[in-house]
């Protein structure tokens, strides 16, 4: 998995590449953390790159969105595949997370 | 064909169960959805085993079998972790709001809704998890 993080304007917009499962998962959940921690609290993730996702992924995006929230913030998620977008569903977080078709929709939104 | 891979119970070694996994799908005739369902059930069940019954990495071997026939593959995964007991693990909360919403026992919930078969047993200090998926 690699992460890399680039600002545009306010928003935080947090690429993920790679695979997300119970190995790389607390790595995402750190680098979150962060951002969180440096008052980032708005912030997209960008998960067009990311070719499997398991429910350790959801955890460290799940923990971050309440962290952001409490912040008045939101993470906002761009672009996931077909794959990855199953996943969320099952786990019935398309309701809980705003989902956006492209990174620049996602941004655009804040 | 039957084909077997034990590996120490590390998370690092997921991506490579998952491989296994994907090979013996592709032999099976699965299509790239079924297979990638296979992969997610296979990697949180070894992720339950590592996690909750081995209690950490490095404390147990996991051993994947994969049955692979005409529009079938059956997976079996061995653990000699202490008994699992499928019906401890509640449900997760998935029409919770935010605040409440704990992700626990969604790997289970995810064996179910992904796979046609997910059977547990414990025989001579063994968990066996029997998965199957049908084309």
């Amino acid at each position: 998995m690699d992460i890399s993080t680039e600002e545009l304007k306010s928003v935080s917009v947090m690429a993920v590449s790679g695979r997300v499962d119970s190995a790389t998962a607390p790595d995402l959940e750190n680098a979150l953390k962060k951002l969180v921690e440096t008052e980032k609290t708005q912030i997209v993730l960008d998960l067009k790159s990311v070719e499997y996702m398991s429910s350790a992924g959801l955890r460290a995006m799940v923990s971050t969105l309440k962290a952001v929230k409490r912040l008045n913030g939101d993470l906002r998620l761009a672009s996931p595949s077909p794959r990855v977008e199953e996943v969320l569903r099952l786990a019935g977080l398309t309701s809980i997370f705003s989902i956006f078709a492209s990174r620049d929709e996602a941004v655009a939104s804040f | 064909m039957a084909r077997k891979l034990t590996v120490p119970g590390r998370y690092d070694r997921l991506e490579q169960i998952c491989a296994f996994v994907a090979e013996a799908a592709a032999e099976a005739g699965l299509d790239e959805i079924e297979s990638s369902r296979c992969q997610l059930a296979v990697d949180e069940a070894c992720t339950n085993i590592i996690e909750h019954g081995y209690d950490g990495e490095d404390k147990g071997q996991i051993e994947i079998t994969c049955d692979a026939r005409p529009g079938e593959l059956m997976i079996a995964i061995q653990d000699w972790a202490a008994r699992f007991d499928p019906t401890s693990v509640p449900d997760p909360r998935l029409d919770s709001t935010i605040e409440e919403m704990a992700i626990g026992g969604l790997g289970l919930y995810f064996m179910r809704q992904v796979m046609d078969a997910v059977e547990f047993s414990y025989e001579n200090g063994v968990n066996k998890l029997t998965l199957i998926k049908r084309k």
